[in-house]
């Protein structure tokens, strides 16, 4: 396998878009304009935008499902106009919303697909498979043999995933992967897909019209407004903190800090020492979010809550003065 | 009712004949089922893929379907005479244009998430109709097939008309064989109908892929 | 085929008749009043009795089988039955019942027409959106109200697919219906294969084509006047 680049296990590879262009024969503008943004390798870039935005457009360009019309795209360095699609396509993991699962494969089967197309050994092949499922949390005895229509809406997503990890490539596409999740089990996916990333480290292309969810998840956003234009690239606590415009800011909502609140945890904080007037705060865990700390001092009514650290020590207390300088840092 | 029981002492005395016939009747229906497969079904097959052709295909069905076949098999006897010929362009007239709308059917109707999630992943053209479209389309594409099959074993029972031969000889030969040869012809015709019809059935079942039977069956568990 | 005149007994040949050319137009235009127009009516007339008997029955088993499920399943078998049994053979076994009359050619007609009709028409009201269903039962319609202003409206296009393609088939079975009954089409082709006459065989045939592409398109004509919320969505 080692003399063919596209199947052998590559690190994570940085993805450039050039000034990209994508222009339909016949509509009056363009659904991706002069796009030019790099995703460094290893990290979550959430392509965040309403719909109309061209953000699903510039995902398939990636993969060349759509061809640009204009600039270029280039990963780990090459163009992807230099490389045959097929070949290209092999090497991409790529997810969408329904997931796309084949009702008429098995879940082995589904997540065997590019395996096979590559020629892989039949044992290799099924050791893969069983790594895969282990790693999403769907065991191979008990769920390989099942069909999609068995499964739940988490659990199809879930394999979606498994099987875009299968040739173990460099870099993820995807295509408002959980959106068609309740809000628990979107939640729970998210969580279970954060870990996952964090040990797998792939470059990630992430397609999304939720704030919240390309907060949790975006090592970096990119807001595109309606046209396919680029109205800010930056990290979450940037574009919360200083939104580029008024569309980005009236996209990212009204609550934003609030949700800049959300990206820092009490952890993060120096606590102060407890006093024996700390007995009656109510208490949090020194992983919960800010936000949690600020809605919670609101409910009590308290100014102050006590954080715990593992094995149930006290480190201190945090004070809302604390929450609000943070916040506005 | 007396004709009904005369007729099937008609089936035991000439037995052999009815077999002969019958054999005449399902040789010619299956040449023209197997024609008409190769036909339409690769047609249908690229058309669906591509997603172009609904028009043409829609108006081949709704024009095959609208036109008579003792219409059809007259016309020809006006044209050509009486030859097989106009026999083999009445059934296939006939039978072409089910297989072909339902094959393009069953093909453009694949989920297109699917198709762009096989896509996505590399697979080339080839392989996203053999390995993913074409599976997910057999039970419609095979409800096709079944309806004509039933049409052609019912207009074959005209090739008589034209010598063509086959169970219609009988059915339609009163002044040889009798009513309780018509009638007898008639029950095996009918038969003949329903077994083919269920023998589909039975492949349909057999070729479908499983993933498409098991809807709803144990979702969510584990 | 052969250089003698055919037909006597069809009045004085024309050279064109003589020679038995495929298509004769002074014997076409000659016979028009006296054959073809009135094998024409019997044509339709035949067609749409068995469509109409055909459509009010089937409708009836589809309501019923829509309100009351376990009767789909028995209803289906018996109409898919019928279905798939080759017309002709059914004329042919009716004939030592009701004889070689009207009576057969229709109950024929009928039976055969039932399926296509019974699962469409079935189709069609089970497809109808739950929410107008919904919306309809919380203004405090009845069940038979819902049935004959939802429902049943919104079920036309169904209805209308499944009248074009049973009456378009209906026409090719009455031509059939001519080895029963002396009337239709079909009856000027049989007598045409006595002894063989080409502008007998394409007349009539091309009668028959004409009726069938006529009343296809004549049905989604009428299909489109009668759902014209199809149409603006169609537009829109």
């Amino acid at each position: 396998m080692s003399q063919d680049p596209s199947t052998a296990p590559v690190g994570a590879q940085e993805i450039v878009f050039d000034r990209v262009v994508k222009a339909y024969p016949g509509a009056a503008a363009p659904a991706v304009d002069d796009l030019s943004l790099t995703v460094p390798a290893g990290e979550i870039c959430v392509l965040l935008g309403p719909s109309g935005s061209g953000k699903t457009t510039a995902l398939m360009m990636v993969n060349r499902l759509a061809e640009p019309t204009g600039g270029d795209i280039r990963i780990g360095g090459r163009s992807v106009r230099d490389m045959d699609p097929i070949e290209l396509r092999r090497s991409i993991g790529y997810v969408i919303q329904s997931a796309g699962l084949f009702p008429h494969q098995t879940i082995a089967d589904n997540v065997a697909t590019v395996p096979r197309v590559l020629g892989w050994a039949k044992k290799r092949t099924r050791e893969r498979v069983a790594e895969l499922l282990d790693l999403v949390g769907l065991p191979v005895n008990e769920f390989g043999g099942r069909y999609p229509a068995q499964l739940s809406g988490g659990q199809r997503q879930r394999v979606g995933i498994a099987r875009a990890l299968a040739a173990d490539p460099p870099v993820m596409l995807m295509d408002e992967p959980f959106g068609a999740l309740d809000p628990i089990t979107r939640e729970h996916v998210q969580d279970e897909f954060l870990a996952l990333h964090d040990r797998i480290r792939k470059t990630v292309v992430f397609v999304s019209h939720d704030i919240d969810e390309a907060v949790k998840m975006g090592d970096r956003i990119a807001v595109l407004r309606e046209g396919g234009r680029l109205a800010q690239y930056d990290e979450p606590r940037t574009l919360l903190k200083e939104p580029a415009d008024a569309f980005v800011a009236r996209f990212v909502g009204a609550d934003r800090g609030l949700k800049r609140l959300s990206l820092l945890r009490l952890s993060d904080l120096e606590p102060a020492a407890a006093g024996e007037d700390s007995a009656g705060l109510p208490e949090l865990p020194a992983e919960a979010t800010l936000r949690a700390a600020l809605s919670l001092m609101v409910a009590q009514g308290t100014d102050r809550v006590r954080v715990r650290g593992a094995d149930d020590t006290r480190l201190g207390t945090v004070s809302l003065d604390a929450v609000r300088k943070a916040g506005a840092a | 009712m007396d004709t009904f029981i005369r007729s099937f002492a008609f089936m035991q005395e000439r037995f052999p004949l009815l077999l002969e016939k019958t054999g005449q009747h399902v040789w010619m229906c299956a040449v023209v089922i197997a024609v008409s497969v190769l036909l339409s079904v690769p047609a249908g097959l690229v058309l669906g893929h591509l997603h172009r052709g609904e028009f043409l295909t829609t108006s081949i069905s709704n024009i095959g379907r609208a036109l008579p076949s003792l219409a059809v098999i007259a016309i020809g006897l006006g044209f050509i005479g009486l030859n097989f010929t106009n026999i083999a362009v009445a059934l296939l007239i006939t039978a072409v244009p089910p297989i072909l709308s339902q094959t393009y059917l069953a093909i453009d109707q694949v989920d297109p998430d699917t198709v762009r999630a096989a896509r996505g992943m590399g697979l080339t053209p080839a392989q996203v109709l053999l390995r993913v479209e074409l599976p997910l389309a057999l039970p419609v594409l095979f409800s096709g097939v079944r309806i004509a099959v039933i049409y052609v074993i019912s207009a074959a029972t005209l090739a008589t008309v034209a010598g063509g031969g086959g169970l219609g000889d009988i059915v339609l030969g009163q002044a040889t064989y009798g009513i309780e040869g018509v009638v007898a012809a008639a029950l095996w015709v009918a038969a003949l109908a329903l077994v083919s019809d269920g023998l589909i059935w039975g492949l349909q079942r057999l070729l479908a892929p499983k993933g498409l039977r098991v809807s709803g069956v144990g979702r969510g568990a584990g | 085929m052969s250089d003698q005149p055919v037909l006597p007994d069809y009045g004085d040949p024309s050279p064109c008749v003589a020679d038995n050319a495929s298509f004769c137009t002074d014997w076409f235009t000659a016979h028009w009043s006296t054959l073809f127009w009135p094998a024409l009516a019997e044509h339709v007339e035949l067609t749409v009795l068995a469509v109409g008997f055909g459509f009010v029955l089937a409708l009836a088993a589809a309501v019923l089988a829509h309100f009351q499920g376990w009767f789909t399943a028995p209803a289906s078998f018996v109409a898919s039955f019928l279905y798939t049994v080759p017309p002709l053979a059914l004329f042919q076994l009716l004939v030592p019942v009701t004889g070689f009359s009207v009576l057969t050619v229709e109950i024929a007609l009928v039976a055969y027409s039932l399926y296509l009709l019974f699962t469409t028409v079935l189709t069609g009201l089970r497809e109808v959106p739950q929410d107008a269903v919904r919306a309809a039962t919380g203004m405090g319609l009845t069940r038979r109200q819902i049935l004959f202003r939802v429902e049943l409206p919104l079920a036309v296009p169904s209805l209308v697919s499944a009248l074009r393609i049973t009456t378009v088939m209906t026409i090719g079975t009455v031509a059939i219906a001519a080895y029963v009954i002396d009337a239709g089409l079909g009856s000027l082709i049989l007598k045409a294969l006595q002894s063989p006459f080409n502008t007998l065989f394409i007349g009539s045939g091309a009668l028959a084509v004409a009726l069938a592409l006529t009343a296809d398109g004549l049905l989604l004509l009428a299909g489109r006047l009668l759902t014209p919320w199809a149409r603006s969505r169609r537009n829109a």
